[in-house]
């Protein structure tokens, strides 16, 4: 059997990567919740968010925290402006459109990306990237709980967004009844642009926290969003405690999982754990009826 | 009879050009054009007529390839009846997924998203199980013969990849005209309205979802046939599904002929793009990511709906029709 | 006296903490035209849909034609010969009149040009010959209504469930359908009508059922019902009936 610590510290790492899971989650739960399509474009997104914070590094010197600061808003307009004149006006009234566009934007973001900086994957090195923290039990990298951390603050930030500002409760208005919102005179196409610019506003931060540890890659942003859906789906579409707890479950059972079985099977256990719940409860642990 | 006219003047036209084409790279453009077009009939059974939108495709393509190659490789099955048994491991795997999905009552977004889930599973699985030949892939040995399903010319390939097209054009024609294509269409319409005049929804979308992975496992086993070689990012990979969709949206959703016209398309788009950048990875899916969000931003019903669209807006301007009053669309 | 042809025993539909149907029984003859009236939100759609398999009843039998089909799918109780129509139209929008038509037709006629000539046949006798290839959203209200009364005429129905069908339609939309409706009953389909138009109610129905509130509360002759004080407050509120029955003497 595997010592506690080894386990403890699978697990501790799971919840490091399941928070900034959780917040790739939430900025697709959001999408999902307010304009009701899944956004296929999340993945592509993150990973040009990626390259974003590792150039920002490498080119401007800019640590990817200080980035964020940056980059965050910088795909904030990227999302408005792609719901507002792109995905919006494709819809033509059939959901089935806009799925399509945004699995049109994630195949040329993906491959514009392959075009622009090939296949290899790039690194950085922070100066601080190797100092670790002494928990008592176990030892976790700097940049992993700077991330954990963060992914709290992103969400408390957002809901105090929802919760007090007129935006915010636009966006809770048109979540709940369009139509109505409508008829009170909110501007929905706005609103549904807004939405989906904090969205990827929410993979943008994820990027810059991820960077330190992770790698940039045109294909890295998919592995992360096919685990961010199943979280959307197992945590309910729409609902942000379960994007933020189905994240950090599902980021110590992928650490668990791949820690005993390999890397490759893990993945595929998560998608397994994916089709199951898509089959057998559509609307997650938290979600609505559909 | 009438109705397959156009269908044998199209084919009849094509099945002529090797007469005048003996250029191979052309001829290799055409056979890869054909290999798409066919997958993207497949696609179009479920997606353009039935309006379920499949985006994992590769589920059914590289289950068609690699139960043809490991049959070859192997067992040392005869590459015939390998194909025959790669296109019936294509269909039964679209009807897993198919009765999973159907009968919990999948619609749309949640149904891409799965079908998307099973193809990657399948890919992930494909690239590390020895059957497979892992990431090595499988190589099927040259074996220049009728018997094999390998030809010395590419003219006979074409005519091979150009037969099935062929076969798939008369199913979706034969579709259009029979009671399961006029159910399959106003489930796709409006599925409950459809279900109180009688139509057996699940049943119908299954048999779709099982033909559409027929036809596209078909075009999974020519392509081992032709290439000798099949990896899972080839089998299993988005690129199939992404083209499979990509084809009959911009030639025409729920059409006969809108795979064909968007397989040509697509892949003439992309000869063109290399030759103007010569061969970029990524540049061609790139454009094909494009193209896809332009065709749906500005002309969701593809070419051949764009067509029907002109007609009427002609027609309409020239008041060759007496005028209609008619109710503003909604 | 034979057994009707539908027959609803207790039919109760629980939506959580919502008891949208109590209790509810009914019965439609063929040849005869029942209604079913009663204030909104009473729960008469839902009941449609309980009785069509749209949805399962929580507690109660639905026995059609001497069988029990209690929770059967729509698509087997449209083939045993229980068609309906929805409240909100639901035509297949991009197809023709014709194409929408013939969609019903094939239930009973897997052959193509069987079905084409029935399809026609139902258009022409519904009002829409000269429509049959008009695409189907290009359709006023009134066409879209008929052509939803086409569609399930086609599936060639012993019992035909019309969910507000006069709905939305003017006096003089309303004076040419009603024609039709009775011709259809007069050939020996059972009509079960959901039906808010008081006058076509009144002229129409031969017998007549009130839910209020998930319950029947009434049946009878369309006379009888009107005059039933129950059905009164039930539509015009407690003490209603009482000011009615004093408006009268005065």
């Amino acid at each position: 059997m595997l010592s506690p610590i080894i386990l403890l510290t699978a697990i501790v790492n799971g919840l490091m990567t399941g928070a900034v899971y959780a917040l790739v989650a939430l900025g697709l739960t959001l999408i999902y919740g307010v304009l009701h399509i899944i956004n296929f474009a999340h993945g592509a997104l993150l990973s040009a968010a990626l390259f974003a914070a590792f150039f920002a590094f490498q080119k401007l010197g800019l640590d990817p925290y200080l980035a964020a600061f940056l980059i965050a808003p910088a795909f904030f307009a990227l999302g408005y402006g792609l719901q507002r004149f792109v995905i919006g006006p494709a819809s033509h009234g059939d959901d089935r459109n806009m799925l399509l566009v945004t699995l049109g934007l994630a195949v040329l973001i993906e491959n514009a990306l392959l075009y622009a900086v090939h296949a290899d994957t790039r690194t950085i090195d922070l100066a601080y990237g190797f100092k670790s923290v002494d928990l008592g039990f176990t030892f976790i990298a700097l940049p992993r709980l700077i991330s954990f951390l963060a992914v709290f603050v992103v969400a408390l930030v957002l809901w105090l967004i929802m919760a007090l500002t007129d935006t915010g409760k636009a966006i809770r208005a048109v979540a709940k009844e369009k139509l109505g919102a409508q008829l009170a005179g909110i501007d929905v196409a706005h609103i549904y642009a807004i939405t989906f610019g904090l969205g990827t506003a929410c993979v943008a931060i994820a990027a810059c926290l991820l960077i330190p540890t992770y790698y940039a890659n045109p294909r890295a942003g998919n592995a992360f969003v096919l685990v961010a859906f199943t979280i959307v789906v197992l945590g309910g579409m729409g609902s942000v405690p379960g994007a933020l707890i189905g994240g950090l479950v599902i980021g110590v059972v992928e650490s668990l999982a791949g820690f005993y079985f390999g890397e490759s099977l893990g993945q595929v256990g998560i998608f397994l754990i994916f089709i199951v719940v898509l089959l057998v409860r559509p609307r997650g642990l938290f979600g609505a009826s559909a | 009879m009438k109705a397959f006219l156009p269908i044998i003047v199209v084919v009849a036209a094509l099945a002529v050009v090797p007469l005048f084409v003996h250029s191979n790279v052309v001829l290799n453009f055409l056979v890869v054009t054909l290999l798409i077009a066919l997958a993207g009939q497949g696609w179009n059974i479920l997606g353009g007529y039935g309006g379920q939108y499949s985006f994992g495709q590769a589920a059914f393509f590289g289950t068609g390839a690699y139960a043809t190659a490991i049959l070859q490789v192997h067992y040392g099955v005869n590459a015939w009846i390998g194909f025959a048994a790669g296109i019936a491991a294509g269909a039964a795997v679209g009807a897993i997924i198919g009765a999973l999905t159907f009968r919990a009552g999948l619609r749309s977004s949640y149904f891409a998203l799965v079908t998307l889930a099973f193809a990657e599973v399948l890919r992930i699985v494909g690239s590390v199980t020895p059957i497979t030949g892992a990431g090595v892939g499988l190589l099927v040995k040259l074996d220049l013969r009728a018997q094999a399903f390998q030809f010395q010319s590419r003219t006979v390939f074409y005519l091979v990849i150009l037969a099935l097209v062929a076969v798939s054009l008369v199913i979706a024609q034969l579709l259009e005209r029979s009671r399961f294509g006029a159910w399959l269409i106003a489930v796709r319409e409006n599925e409950d309205a459809a279900m109180a005049l009688g139509v057996d929804a699940f049943a119908v979308k299954l048999a779709a979802m099982v033909v559409s992975a027929a036809i596209t496992a078909a075009a999974g086993c020519f392509y081992v046939q032709y290439f000798l070689f099949i990896d899972s990012g080839i089998a299993y990979g988005t690129w199939i599904s992404i083209e499979a969709l990509l084809t009959p949206i911009i030639g025409g959703v729920g059409t006969v002929f809108g795979a064909l016209a968007g397989a040509l398309v697509v892949k003439l788009l992309g000869e063109g793009i290399k030759l103007v950048t010569g061969d970029v990875p990524g540049l061609d899916l790139m454009i094909y990511g494009a193209v896809l969000v332009l065709v749906i931003r500005f002309a969701p019903r593809g070419l051949v709906g764009a067509c029907a669209d002109m007609r009427t807006y002609f027609v309409r301007r020239t008041k060759l029709c007496p005028p209609i009053g008619e109710v503003a669309r909604g | 006296m034979a057994e009707p042809l539908l027959s609803v025993e207790g039919v109760s539909r629980r939506f959580g903490g919502l008891l949208a149907v109590n209790a509810a029984s009914l019965s439609a003859d063929a040849g005869r035209i029942t209604a079913l009236i009663g204030p909104n939100g009473a729960g008469k759609t839902t009941l449609f849909s309980l009785i069509s398999g749209f949805l399962k009843p929580s507690a109660g039998k639905v026995r059609y034609a001497g069988h029990d089909v209690t929770g059967e799918p729509p698509h087997r109780l449209a083939r045993r010969g229980i068609a309906r129509t929805f409240q909100i139209v639901q035509p297949f929008a991009g197809l023709s009149v014709r194409d929408n038509i013939l969609v019903g037709a094939y239930l009973r006629h897997p052959a193509r040009a069987a079905a084409l000539e029935l399809a026609e046949q139902v258009g022409r006798d519904v009002g829409l010959g000269d429509m049959l290839d008009r695409p189907a959203h290009a359709l006023t209200v009134a066409g879209r209504k008929r052509l939803e009364l086409a569609r399930a005429l086609a599936t060639g129905p012993k019992l035909l469930l019309l969910d507000e069908v006069l709905a939305g339609l003017n006096p003089s939309e309303i004076r040419d359908v009603v024609p039709v409706i009775r011709a259809l009953s007069a050939s020996g389909i059972a009509l079960l009508m959901i039906e808010h138009v008081m006058q076509a109610v009144m002229s129409l129905a031969e017998h007549v059922f009130v839910l209020a509130e998930g319950r029947i509360i009434a049946q009878g002759s369309p006379a009888q019902v009107v005059a039933d004080p129950v059905v009164v407050e039930a539509y015009l509120g407690h003490g209603a009936a009482a000011k009615v029955g004093d408006a009268h003497v005065h």
